[in-house]
């Protein structure tokens, strides 16, 4: 009941609502009081190839070609991209960069055509029946056709239908708010051309098959209402007349203003079920597939207190912008700033060169007095206007102060990716600060941040995968390396004892091996078991065996193939890490000697204690000189360990001062640098992270180049502390 | 062809707020009928007071953007150091001294507001800021008020503007006084003239009507919004309501609230202050009736008669923690935080 009084309080159609929203002056009696008239024949067009939003097209024509009007000039490449056709038959003269008007204005691929005059079609292929094309199709043609979004924004109206799998569409939204003050080329289409836009609609329910089709107009367009309820009458479709403020048009603020749905953010409305097309798309759409004429021209409201002709223009894609306000009588003098676009989401051009494109919805040419100069920007007073403007529900005043300070994550969580950039917020600011302009800075920057991390991350990726990479050939390479000395010293070994190398022999070479290090296995065992003396030099014999016996293995399946006598001579390797290798083996085989020594030592030692406890509570026991023996056993162990030890500790102790001797350092010099080359290269790449805002790039690539030397030398030290490590046989396994 | 060239400025291209400067203006205007009235009440004085202090202010504005080195024209002609100056001189006592105001007017422009980073940075509003230094500081000069209705002569009211010995001293109560000091006893309480005029106390219910009806311009005009002149009036008139309906001898009631002390001049000047306020819609709304109802406690209970001053200070106090905790959803994002 509220809602409904609420609704028709509102004057609207109706019953839901968006927050914000502001009432600038329209303007737009000046040009919406004369019908549509013809654009300026042009000499020369100026095609780009991205006059739509996403992938530029690829042009299919080469410089000299003739091409004649409707002519597909540039083909869509990816998801989101259209075509390109010729506005009009004559000659390519060049396909290069040339001004294109936007946001980011600068040159941009263009193809240019010089007309010949004749202005000639190109062979049409009308699809009158197209209720017996397949959606898939009717797709296809919207792409080939290069239909791109009127409104302003310029998607790729392919794009926009081509639904996924199992994806439903319950609501299509036609946008005829037309919003935005001085543009009236929606009005007068509508005014004039309802019928093929119903049937541009017709299309879209075809295609997209709705449960509901609502058009979405503003109430300051009655002719356009009263225009298109008769040539709905006979439709399943709703217009909903909504009142008249700024951003109503806007694609998120027309669903929600006749749906009541958000677009969650991140997503496309297409995901929620909801397809929103303007009703200029509509009317090129019908042209398209009803016709068969590609998007070649638009309606294009020039206007302005600097043109004697105000009004709306059909207009050649390509024609440029200097031509067409000749045509609608430019008074060059007057002219101070030129808009493309509206006053609140236009974008103003510097160059009248640059051509009128597929959303090119209006040109403003204004006077000093129509658009003066900006005042100069004031202290922000925390008014909180703009707040309450804002069709997002945006804090815009926080979303300044961020970006103000370049606290871009700061923004981001005040979810400044949802701006829509309406200028709502900049519109009421009673300090006359351009917010938007600080916004899409903080966009920018967030865009770069985020391509600098992608980058970042993968380098580190890609810098880990290189360095085991290295450390794996590494490791093979010192495999190779040994198993060719073995290799040598077996062969060696094997002339001088046995002469028949026959890959038969060599089995039974294993066979003996194997068993002679289980023979030594068990003796070594043996001794420890009973804490002979000599169980070190058993045990290190053993293993000695059983390095002999993998090495046999390995060469077996070799030898069996090849014989032994091809193998080439080895390299005769250095002393040093002959030695090394040895004492390598033999610091592991005391270290477990003394390992299993310690234990039995303290196993020994707590049945000792568990014996002297037992003794104390029952002395009556005669177990007496039991406790005895193991007093005695438990000494000879200790002192077993600790001679163990101090054979360990002796032969570790040579192993340092080898190394010393060798690399001039001890390994804990290695490891303090090392250490130190780890902090110094952490430390940097903490100030490049720090001062990649704010240092300029000479700095940056200076400091890029030292972090890069830090890295080579911590690698460096970490390698010759890895190496001596090993040398001492100090690695753990 | 030597042309001008072109603007190139960001969108928007047109603009429809009024700018600072004539916002400031507007204000200014809009206290005349009080300042007026405070005049036809209690003589000279309220007009000795508010131009002393706007020229005080100003004064310590220039001082203090020259020592900052910022550019002066252009943060002069912004005009909210003249209001800043207009509101401390309409909340003073006729007959205050000029070296108070000059303590009280420079205090609020040089510490509450430059000190601070300037326009947009304070995080208090310095107009009250200013009172409250004077009030504790000079408590009785500041609780001096004539009685209204007999307006102090031109010389008598500059002798005691210039601190000349001699000039009379004098005393009167406001209502708030008068209630405060009666408060209880009934019969006491119908004997006192002040407590009975034709809204509220006596000629300050002219007072506050004179600052309503300039603040209602202001609010139709769309220079002040109207959430904080609503709530503040809300967020007092509220507790009166219920109070007085309980125990109408301890407790006013609303009418006698809302006409009496700073009650119209704080709901739609001095707490309208854009700077100091919340800044989210929702929660300036809160901002507003926890203003009023924190000047209706220290009124009924509190150990000063009036308290707006501290009532918005004290809120300016919570404003970060109001703005954290009233963020508004943003469109896209209502399903996520919920």
């Amino acid at each position: 009941m509220i809602r409904h009084l609420w609704t028709r309080a509102r004057r609207s159609e109706s019953e839901y609502d968006f927050p914000g929203g502001v009432h600038p002056p329209a303007h737009k009696a000046r040009s919406n009081a004369a019908p549509i008239r013809v654009g300026p024949p042009p000499d020369r067009l100026v095609l780009p190839l991205n006059m739509h939003l996403g992938a530029p097209a690829r042009p299919r024509v080469t410089v000299g070609e003739r091409v004649l009007k409707g002519q597909r000039i540039a083909d869509a490449q990816g998801t989101v991209s259209t075509s390109v056709h010729a506005s009009t038959s004559g000659t390519v003269v060049a396909i290069g960069p040339h001004p294109v008007p936007g946001t980011a204005a600068g040159d941009a691929l263009c193809i240019v055509i010089d007309s010949d005059g004749e202005d000639r079609w190109g062979p049409l292929e009308p699809w009158p029946d197209y209720r017996r094309a397949a959606p898939t199709e009717l797709v296809q043609r919207l792409r080939q056709a290069g239909i791109a979004g009127l409104g302003g924004a310029g998607f790729p109206s392919a794009a926009k239908t081509r639904l996924g799998e199992g994806q439903r569409v319950h609501t299509l939204i036609i946008n005829a708010a037309e919003c935005e003050p001085y543009i009236t080329a929606d009005d007068r289409l509508m005014r004039e051309r309802a019928g093929q836009i119903a049937i541009g609609i017709d299309i879209l329910q075809h295609l997209l098959n709705p449960s509901r089709t609502l058009i979405g107009i503003e109430d300051d367009k009655p002719e356009a209402i009263d225009a298109l309820r008769a040539a709905m009458s006979e439709r399943d479709c709703e217009l909903r007349v909504v009142p008249t403020r700024y951003p109503s048009g806007g694609e998120k603020q027309l669903i929600q203003l006749l749906t009541g749905l958000e677009i969650a953010s991140g997503t496309l409305p297409s995901q929620a079920g909801v397809v929103c097309q303007n009703v200029a798309t509509a009317y090129a759409i019908k042209r398209a597939v009803i016709d068969g004429e590609p998007l070649i021209s638009r309606i294009t409201t020039v206007t302005g207190d600097a043109v004697a002709r105000p009004g709306n223009y059909e207009v050649l894609l390509g024609t440029p912008v200097e031509q067409l306000l000749q045509h609608a009588g430019l008074d060059r003098h007057r002219l101070v700033r030129l808009l493309m676009g509206g006053p609140m989401m236009g974008f103003t051009l510097s160059d009248t060169s640059v051509p009128v494109v597929k959303i090119s919805n209006c040109l403003i040419a204004a006077d000093a007095r129509e658009l003066p100069e900006p005042p100069p920007e004031q202290a922000c007073i925390r008014c909180g206007d703009c707040a309450t403007v804002c069709p997002a529900s945006l804090l815009p005043q926080q979303l300044y102060w961020h970006a103000r300070c370049d606290q871009f994550e700061r923004a981001r969580q005040n979810d400044l990716i949802d701006c829509i950039e309406c200028g709502a917020c900049a519109y009421v600011c009673p300090s006359h600060i351009p917010l938007v302009h600080y916004y899409r800075y903080a966009k920018q920057a967030l865009r770069a941040h985020d391509d600098e991390q992608i980058k970042a991350d993968r380098a580190r990726l890609r810098f880990e995968a290189r360095q085991a990479r290295l450390e794996r050939e590494q490791a093979e390479k010192e495999q190779r390396r040994r198993a060719r000395l073995e290799a040598n010293r077996d062969r060696a070994a094997a002339t001088s004892a046995a002469p028949d190398h026959h890959g038969g022999n060599q089995k039974k070479q294993l066979g003996r091996a194997i068993t002679a290090y289980k023979a030594a296995q068990r003796a070594a065992a043996t001794a420890e078991a009973q804490g002979a003396a000599n169980a070190v030099e058993l045990r290190q014999r053993a293993s000695d065996l059983k390095q002999q016996a993998d090495r046999l293995q390995g060469r077996a399946p070799q030898a069996d193939t090849a014989p032994s006598g091809v193998v080439a001579a080895a390299p005769k390797a250095t002393p040093t890490a002959t030695a090394s290798d040895q004492r390598e083996r033999r610091l592991k085989a005391l270290k477990s000697a003394y390992g299993r020594a310690h234990k039995q030592y303290k196993q020994a030692h707590a049945a000792l204690q568990r014996a002297q406890r037992a003794q104390a509570e029952h002395p009556q026991s005669n177990d007496h000189n039991d406790v005895a023996g193991m007093e005695q056993r438990v000494a000879q162990l200790k002192a077993r360990a600790d001679q163990e030890r101090a054979a360990l500790d002796t032969l570790m102790e040579q192993a340092k001062s080898d190394l010393q001797q060798r690399a001039g350092k001890d390994l804990k010099t290695l490891k303090v640098e090392a250490a130190r080359a780890e902090v110094a290269l952490r430390r940097h790449a903490e100030r490049l992270r720090a001062g990649r805002d704010s240092a300029d790039t000479d700095t940056l690539r200076r400091w890029d180049a030292e972090l890069k030397q830090l890295e080579r030398e911590a690698h460096r030290s970490r390698e010759a502390l890895t190496q001596a490590v090993r040398a001492q046989g100090l690695v753990e396994d | 062809m030597a042309r001008k060239p072109l603007i190139n400025a960001p969108a928007p291209h047109t603009a429809g707020a009024l700018g600072t400067a004539a916002v400031m203006r507007q204000v200014l205007y809009t206290t005349l009928p009080g300042l007026a009235t405070l005049v036809w009440l209690f003589g000279a004085g309220p007009l000795l007071n508010v131009l002393w202090a706007a020229l005080v202010a100003l004064a310590a504005e220039a001082l203090m953007l020259r020592l900052r080195g910022r550019p002066l024209a252009l943060h002069l002609s912004d005009g909210s150091a003249l209001v800043t100056g207009v509101l401390l001189g309409l909340s003073l006592p006729p007959g205050s001294p000029w070296w108070l105001i000059l303590i009280g007017s420079g205090f609020a422009i040089m510490v509450a507001k430059q000190l601070y980073g300037g326009l947009g940075m304070n995080p208090f509003n310095p107009a009250m800021v200013g009172y409250v230094v004077l009030l504790v500081s000079f408590p009785l000069a500041m609780t001096r008020w004539a009685e209204p209705g007999q307006p102090f002569s031109l010389s008598h009211s500059l002798s005691l503007f210039l601190d000349l010995p001699g000039a009379d001293g004098f005393s009167g109560a406001t209502p708030l006084d008068t209630f405060r000091t009666w408060v209880g006893n009934a019969p006491l309480l119908a004997e006192q003239p002040i407590l009975h005029g034709h809204v509220a106390g006596a000629g300050w219910e002219w007072v506050n009507l004179a600052f309503l009806a300039g603040g209602l311009y202001l609010l139709a005009r769309r220079v002040i919004g109207w959430r904080i002149p609503v709530g503040v009036l809300l967020g007092l008139a509220a507790p009166a309501v219920v109070a007085n309906l309980v125990d109408p001898l301890r407790f006013a009631g609303p009418l006698f609230h809302l006409f009496s002390g700073a009650t119209m001049l704080g709901a739609f000047f001095i707490a309208t202050d854009p700077v100091s306020a919340s800044t989210t819609p929702r929660g300036r709304l809160i901002y507003a009736l926890l203003i009023g109802v924190l000047v209706w406690v220290i009124r009924s209970f509190g150990g000063y008669p009036d308290a707006l001053a501290f009532a918005v200070l004290l809120l300016n106090l919570a404003v970060p923690f109001i703005d954290y905790y009233t963020r508004p959803t943003a469109y896209g994002h209502r399903s996520k935080r919920q």
